[in-house]
Parts: structure tokens; C-alpha cells; sequence
């Protein structure tokens, strides 16, 4: 029963220190001076070395949506439905949740590990003795970052995601680019588009602060290192479905 | 001011500290400080002081708590009880800020520098004047860094990855860092441990010429018996979390306590 009851209580310690270390965030982010040659640095890391990892991935996935339901759609004579069905699948759903996913694998894992090695060699230590306030330094500045860049790279997904459908459609009807893009956004509303983007903020905010917090917390030692970069995505993965669940429920009920 | 002998009942100072020659102003001051890990507690009532200009070594076998005092000392960790007064400040009277101005003109060399491993060595010394000295012309700070760089030896490192230094390298330009910001006291925590002989020789050599320098005021922590004969006015002895032998390097040196002269056969 104490194994038990321990791991609860290790968990609801985490999950605390998890959200005094989340609002510790909000309270920093409002103070400036701002680190703005860090944080564009961290963006330029964040968005343009992600650019094509995400690009090639969404084109794929574009390519897959607009193969995979043909058959079924042609027995239906549906076909003139695929960008539609691409358009809403894409960009509500698949387009930001894969970004989060591939963000929070190389972004997330990579934070996670620069930070934990930063805590093991005292580099984190250091800034702190020499009156440099290293949250400020290294985790505003990052999650600033991500909160700004995976809603960026979403929409590039979508985009890419949408013509790798239209190249993908080309296989078996001639479509051109131009009414394929009608054809989707004739299935898109407002309220489809508004959610999505606005989810991207919260997946690019909890990538950030969850690969921040990983790295900034491992304990002493090398082996903390690997720990802090897979807790991080793990964390952050699991984190991201959960916002998207509630992303859903709110959506629906609008 | 001659700190007050340890109450511990359970080990006795066995060497009663050397009589103080001159009274000069003292900058630290610590008072019965503890510091626990859990069960184990490190730190059992610590009693010091350093005066202006003074470099104090602290020696002691690994565990005895030595890194730790000098980390109460800048607040990278908390102690437990007791009192620590730096230039007359108290620190548990401080604040996060006021810690903060403090820690300015405080520097730390750490055990293995721990430069910024994603900045050059010029930016390595660049980020705490970035940070501090705002009002200062780029120009003033370029000099500063060539200055301190040259202090080392190390001018020619200045675009070069902590990764590409060597050890004794890395110490340097960890003590450029620190030094950047004209600090009034340096806490060197083991500045030799994984130097050889002739590297650790011109640590300790670089740490005298420093404090001849710049005034500064220092606390040692080192194993190394050549570093603490070439950088001590004064040596204090941890163990089992007390102080238990205060002294210069020839007075400790004579002692008649075996655990005290084990140190000295080297």
C-alpha cells in the first residue's frame, strides 16, 4: 500500500511543481527587458530547423488522405468530395497535431537535453551566481519561442498537406491547383479554421514549458540528460492529446 | 575578529586557532551555519570569517561539506540555520534582487568553469556585461574581455567552443568570466582538481596574481596541498561538518594531530 500511496504522492508533486514552475512563466513573460536576441535565435531554431521536417512529413500526409479514401469515395461517385474531406481533416485536426508531435519529438527532446546537460555541467549554476536569472534566460525565451513558431509551422503544414493532396489527386483526375483549393475551402468554415490555430498556441506553449521544465529539473548526473530529453516528449505528446481533447469538446459545444 | 571556537560536543577542535596578527575588516562573515541532506546532515555550526583582501583555503576530506558552504554563500543553497553577513549585509534579510546586486560582486569559479558551452569564449565573457553593465560602450567591453583574456593568457582563444579548450584552458577562461565583472571577493571551488602538476601550478600562480591584482578577496576549496601553500593566508580545516583547525599553512604544518598532519604529507 505505501508503494502505492508513494507514487501518488510523487505525482501530485510533480504535477504542483509542474504548474508553480508553468506560472512562475506568466510572471516573468510581463517584466521586461526581454532577451529578444535569444528568443529569435530559439525561433529561428524552433521554425526554420523544423521547416522541413514538417513540410516533407504534412506533404506526405496529404498525398496518403487524398490515395487512401479514393477507392472507397469512387464507389460512392464521391471523388469531387476528396479536397473537402482533405481540407477539414487537415486543417482542424491532422495538420496541428502532427506539427505538436514532430515539434515536441525535435524541439521538445532537444530542449529537454540542452537544459539537463546545462543543470549537470553548472552552467545553469552558474548563471545564477553571476546574477543572471536563468529562467528568464532559458525558459521564457524558449517557450516564448515555441508558443510563436508551432502555430506558424501548422499553418505551413496545412499548406503543404493540402498540395500534396492536389499533387496526389492528379494521379487518377486531372484537377487544376485552382479548383482544388475551391473545392476544399468550400468545405471550410470560420469555426473550422479559428480553433485550430488558436489550439497551436497551446501545443507550441506546453511543448516549451514541459521540455523546459524536463531539463531544467534533472538531477545531477549524465544519465539525467537522456532521462530529461524522453520525459520531455513524452510529457509533451501526452500533454498536446490532452489539449486537443479539450479543444474538441470546447468546439463542439460552440 | 577571531571566530568563536565550535560548541560541538561531539568532536573537539583539537588545534586552537593561530593568533591573529592584524584586525582588518572583515567582508564574510558565518555564524553557526548547518546545512542538512535529508538524514545527513553536512554542515554542524560553521564559524568563520575572511577579512578584506584575504585568501582563506578551506581543506577537508571529500563529503565534509566544503562546496556547500561556499554555495550558502551566493544562495545556490539554503541553509538550514545560522547566519551569513557579507559586506555587512545579512543575507537572509536580502531579498531575491538585493541577492542578486550582491552576487554581482561576488565571483564563483566552479569545479570544471562551466563556460556556456553554446558561446564562444569572447561571448562567454560578453554575456555577464551584457547582462550588468548596460550603460557600457561596446568598445569598453571589447577592451574588458581582451583584458581579462590577456590576465590568462588566453587571447587567442577568443572565438573558440568551450568544447575545443583543454582543462587547465577551461579554468582560465572560467576565471576571465568571473572576473569580468571586477568581483570584490572569488569563491574557487577546487580551481586544480584534474590539472596536472604544471597546469595546477599556474592556476594557483593565476589566483595569487589575481588577488594582488584586483584586490579581491577570496575562499579556496581545494585537496591540493601546493595550491593551498601557494594561495593561503590563512587555512581552515572541515571535518565532520566543524570547523576543527584554523591557521596558516606553517602553523598547520607543525601540528602534533595526526589527521591534521595527514593533510601536509604530500
Amino acid at each position: 500500500m505505501q508503494p502505492v500511496l508513494n507514487r501518488y504522492k510523487t505525482f501530485f508533486y510533480r504535477a504542483g511543481d509542474l504548474t508553480a514552475f508553468m506560472l512562475r512563466f506568466f510572471g516573468e513573460v510581463v517584466k521586461p527587458p526581454y532577451e529578444w536576441r535569444e528568443i529569435f535565435y530559439q525561433c529561428y531554431l524552433v521554425g526554420y530547423k523544423s521547416t522541413f521536417l514538417i513540410g516533407l512529413t504534412s506533404f506526405i500526409m496529404g498525398a496518403v488522405l487524398a490515395i487512401q479514401p479514393r477507392p472507397s469515395m469512387a464507389a460512392f461517385g464521391a471523388v469531387s468530395l476528396i479536397p473537402g474531406m482533405i481540407s477539414v481533416s487537415v486543417i482542424r485536426e491532422i495538420g496541428p497535431v502532427i506539427t505538436a508531435i514532430i515539434c515536441c519529438g525535435k524541439v521538445g527532446s532537444r530542449m529537454g537535453a540542452e537544459l539537463g546537460s546545462m543543470r549537470v555541467t553548472e552552467q545553469i549554476d552558474a548563471m545564477e551566481v553571476s546574477a543572471i536569472n536563468p529562467y528568464r534566460y532559458l525558459v521564457v525565451t524558449r517557450t516564448i519561442a515555441t508558443t510563436l513558431m508551432v502555430p506558424l509551422l501548422a499553418i505551413l503544414a496545412d499548406l503543404i498537406a493540402l498540395y500534396g493532396g492536389f499533387l496526389a489527386m492528379n494521379i487518377h483526375d486531372k484537377t487544376s491547383l485552382r479548383h482544388f483549393f475551391v473545392a476544399a475551402m468550400h468545405h471550410l468554415e470560420f469555426i473550422d479554421m479559428f480553433p485550430a490555430i488558436i489550439k497551436t498556441f497551446f501545443f507550441g506553449f506546453v511543448i516549451g514549458i514541459i521540455g523546459c521544465y524536463k531539463g531544467y529539473n534533472a538531477r545531477r548526473g549524465t544519465e539525467s540528460v537522456g532521462v530529461a530529453a524522453n520525459s520531455a516528449v513524452v510529457a509533451g505528446s501526452l500533454a498536446v492529446f490532452i489539449i486537443d481533447m479539450i479543444a474538441a469538446q470546447i468546439t463542439d459545444l460552440l | 575578529m577571531t571566530p568563536a571556537p565550535t560548541t560541538d560536543p561531539n568532536v573537539q577542535p583539537q588545534e586552537q586557532p593561530e593568533p591573529q596578527t592584524a584586525a582588518a575588516e572583515p567582508v564574510i562573515m558565518i555564524q553557526g551555519l548547518r546545512k542538512s541532506f535529508g538524514e545527513h546532515e553536512v554542515l554542524r555550526g560553521i564559524d568563520l570569517h575572511v577579512s578584506k583582501g584575504e585568501n582563506l583555503v578551506i581543506l577537508g576530506k571529500s563529503g565534509t561539506g566544503k562546496s556547500v558552504l561556499i554555495k550558502c554563500l551566493v544562495r545556490l543553497e539554503l541553509p538550514d540555520a545560522g547566519k551569513i553577513t557579507i559586506f555587512g549585509q545579512d543575507l537572509d534579510t536580502l531579498n531575491y534582487a538585493e541577492i542578486n546586486a550582491l552576487r554581482v560582486r561576488i565571483g564563483f569559479l566552479f569545479q570544471n568553469a562551466a563556460l556556456y558551452d553554446s558561446m564562444t569564449v569572447g561571448e562567454n565573457l560578453a554575456f555577464p556585461l551584457r547582462q550588468h553593465k548596460k550603460t557600457m560602450t561596446k568598445q569598453r567591453k571589447a577592451a574588458l574581455i581582451l583584458e581579462m583574456l590577456d590576465n590568462v593568457g588566453l587571447v587567442d582563444a577568443i572565438d573558440q567552443l568551450p568544447s575545443k579548450l583543454s582543462g587547465g584552458q577551461s579554468k582560465r577562461i572560467g576565471l576571465a568570466r568571473t572576473l569580468v565583472l571586477r568581483p570584490e571577493i572569488m569563491l574557487y571551488d577546487e580551481p586544480t582538481t584534474g590539472l596536472d602538476t604544471g597546469t595546477a601550478k599556474e592556476i594557483s600562480e593565476l589566483i595569487c596574481k589575481m588577488k594582488k591584482k584586483y584586490n579581491i578577496t577570496s575562499i579556496t576549496i581545494t585537496h591540493d596541498m601546493p595550491c593551498a601553500k601557494a594561495t593561503a593566508d590563512r587555512i581552515i580545516l572541515l571535518r565532520d561538518g566543524i570547523v576543527y583547525a584554523e591557521g596558516s599553512y606553517e602553523h598547520l604544518e607543525q601540528s602534533r594531530d595526526e589527521w591534521i598532519r595527514s593533510f601536509f604529507n604530500f
